[in-house]
């Protein structure tokens, strides 16, 4: 594009561009059809924080997010324990972005479905891919079908009001609850099924799962792990919640702890402090209030280490959960690489309720794009995917599903400057017009897909949060897409 | 171009207020009249402002204006200072993002770190021995002038010579 032609092309879009944009939450930027087009496929922390740093690092980027539910936010929404509602602050800067005059959303689009990678990469210059974790790793054991087994995954998206597990219905008459798993999603877990309903009542649960809660039985959860309390994935704020959990006491094995006070001197102070606690908690004769406290909880909760499952084991002619079977195993080597060998001493457990904590998992969505299966990421370097071009991912499809809101980010950051690098160099040609939404959005409107728009989530929102007010809540979620759109649609 | 300028630093103003108002509710209500962002307000106090020079990760050093009473991430929100990614929890111990680093001297003057604002701590990239989070260390005269370096948030892999696979 000759110098002449490239300023009046800007000149012409700068006047428009100052027209329409600036105003924030009304009207978007009209842009010159030759400024780069992004594309990102998920709307959750990494969609929005790879948008953040796109939007913000060059003037001429517009972003468009699509999600496949009618809601924004992801694990923000979804997966964010409703006890902890500070960490669902980010939700006003994502919120920011998304009224940015340069940036779109568009929900209830089904990328893979509804629109395929092919058809977007035509539309746009990049599509950066983050649409996260949606399977969970399976224990692989017998039993694992019975009733009364759920992924973390289901029964966290269950609490949180997913619309696709609304239908869990987790049967909680029992007394006692096996989580297995050590990291902060089951302690989450075990949390909300021990926490005193006075307290969930007042937070964003759903009501179905509140009242299933109201009527649990559930008075003891063992927090099973195949290592020790060295290699636990749990950090120490979420530890301390338990310990401080109203009407709660610990109870754990204290011979799982031998060798564990020598060892703490040597531990970087994260791990040091997060094992104190632990063995605190587990083996120190506590002062004369925490005894009576602990003496008059109705309920208990417990680390079990060196248990590996191998078997859920069924109620005589019934096709539910009854016990789990656990083999023991020990540690052979030391800190973050120990490993579990099994010594063939195996125990079994009562239980009604196994929830397996080990992991979610990303998926293919569309068979155009790179995906180790093995991984279960799609193979990138620094968020450009492998034998690919213009195609990039952030958050945990990158990396694989750990860490927290803050990791996330700053893995979306990196991606984001992979992306402008490209553009910058010239590996990502972005001189050619693309027609981006235009184009896309026709193609919708053609099958039949209704966007839904980010004012339009704002209805959701407003509905959701008057519905709350009126129970005492932040917000009375919405439980179906159903729902969802026609309140969009109103 | 200036007009709209204006309007979108209004927006963003507004949308700061939303947030930091949320930070105020979240510390039981400790509202400090010095958090208005109106000039005016700080004009008549100028002889009470504090001074803190902050090291961006370029290592440029930006010297920031607040009042006693502000938080460090107040600081760094009122003065626009825009360090990538700072303070996502607004203020709430739900983060480590306001992760700062000081040296020996003014880390001394800081005072007691609670466990909750240890538990979070400990989750910081690049932790060190006098690293605090901003949104906890409330600005006094005594602190005038002092240094706060804003860390790394993540090992950048651009570093190294060989890409990792």
């Amino acid at each position: 594009m000759s110098g002449r032609t490239l300023l009046w092309t800007l000149g012409k879009s700068g006047w428009t561009k100052r027209l329409h944009e600036g105003f924030s939450g009304c009207g978007k930027a009209f842009l010159s059809s030759s400024s780069p087009k992004v594309c990102i496929v998920g709307s959750g922390p990494a969609g929005f924080y790879t948008a953040q740093h796109l939007i913000k690092a060059r003037q001429d980027v517009a972003v468009d997010i699509y999600e496949r539910l009618p809601v924004p936010f992801g694990l923000v929404r979804f997966g964010v324990a409703p006890d902890h509602p500070e960490v669902k602050n980010v939700i006003n800067t994502f919120t920011q972005t998304a009224k940015h005059s340069r940036c779109s959303f568009y929900g209830n689009v089904n990328v893979g479905k509804d629109v395929s990678v092919v058809e977007l990469q035509q539309a746009y210059h990049a599509i950066i891919l983050s649409y996260g974790a949606e399977g969970n790793r399976s224990v692989g054991v017998p039993g694992e079908d019975l009733a009364g087994v759920y992924s973390a995954k289901d029964f966290v998206g269950w609490y949180n009001g997913l619309p696709s597990c609304q239908e869990l219905s987790p049967d909680l008459s029992c007394e006692t609850a096996v989580v297995l798993g050590q990291g902060n999603v089951a302690l989450d877990v075990a949390r909300i099924l021990l926490c005193p309903v006075d307290v969930l009542k007042q937070t964003d649960i759903t009501q179905p799962a509140l009242e299933a809660l109201a009527q649990s039985q559930i008075r003891r959860v063992l927090i099973v792990g195949r290592r020790g309390p060295m290699q636990v994935a749990c950090t120490i704020k979420e530890l301390r919640e338990m310990v401080n959990l109203p009407d709660s006491r610990p109870e754990m094995v204290a011979a799982d702890f031998e060798g564990v006070t020598e060892a703490l001197k040597d531990l970087p102070r994260p791990r040091k402090r997060l094992t104190e606690l632990m063995l605190k908690t587990a083996v120190e004769t506590p002062g004369e209030k925490e005894q009576r406290r602990r003496a008059s909880a109705s309920r208990v909760w417990g680390f079990r280490f060196f248990r590996s499952p191998v078997e859920i084991l069924a109620e005589p002619g019934r096709g539910r959960a009854a016990g789990i079977r656990l083999a023991v195993s020990r540690l052979e080597g030391s800190g973050e690489g120990a490993r579990a060998v099994l010594t063939g001493d195996v125990e079994d457990v009562s239980c009604g309720l196994v929830i397996s904590s080990i992991g979610y998992k990303s998926l293919p969505i569309d068979p155009t794009v790179p995906f180790d299966s093995r991984r279960a990421i799609v193979p990138n370097s620094n968020g450009r995917v492998r034998q690919a071009t213009g195609l990039y991912c952030s958050g945990w499809l990158k990396t694989g599903p750990t860490g927290v809101i803050a990791t996330t980010m700053n893995n979306s950051f990196d991606t984001a400057r992979s992306l402008l690098e490209d553009m910058d160099s010239g590996t990502l040609d972005v001189s050619a017009a693309k027609p981006g939404s235009q184009s896309i959005g026709a193609l919708l409107e053609k099958r039949g897909v209704k966007a839904v728009t980010f004012s339009k989530w704002e209805k959701i929102d407003s509905v959701e949060m008057r519905r709350g007010e009126a129970c005492g809540k932040p917000r009375e979620k919405l439980l179906s897409v159903e729902e969802m759109l026609k309140v969009a649609q109103t | 171009m200036a007009l709209v300028a204006a309007v979108r630093r209004l927006a963003q103003v507004s949308l700061r207020e939303y947030s930091r108002k949320r930070t105020a509710v979240s510390w039981g209500g400790r509202l400090a009249a010095g958090r208005s962002l109106t000039s005016g307000t700080h004009a008549l106090r100028s002889d009470n402002k504090v001074t803190v020079h902050f090291i961006n990760r370029d290592g440029e050093k930006i010297a920031a204006k607040g009042s006693p009473g502000d938080s460090l991430l107040d600081v760094v929100i009122n003065e626009d200072l825009d360090f990538d990614g700072f303070g996502a929890c607004e203020g709430t111990l739900a983060c480590s993002t306001c992760h700062l680093i000081f040296d020996d001297e003014v880390y001394k003057k800081l005072g007691p770190v609670t466990d909750e604002e240890m538990d979070m701590l400990d989750l910081a990239y690049g932790l060190t021995e006098t690293s605090r989070l901003g949104c906890q260390i409330c600005l006094t005269k005594s602190l005038d002038g002092m240094v706060a370096r804003v860390p790394e948030s993540v090992a950048d892999i651009r570093q190294t010579k060989d890409e990792a696979s």
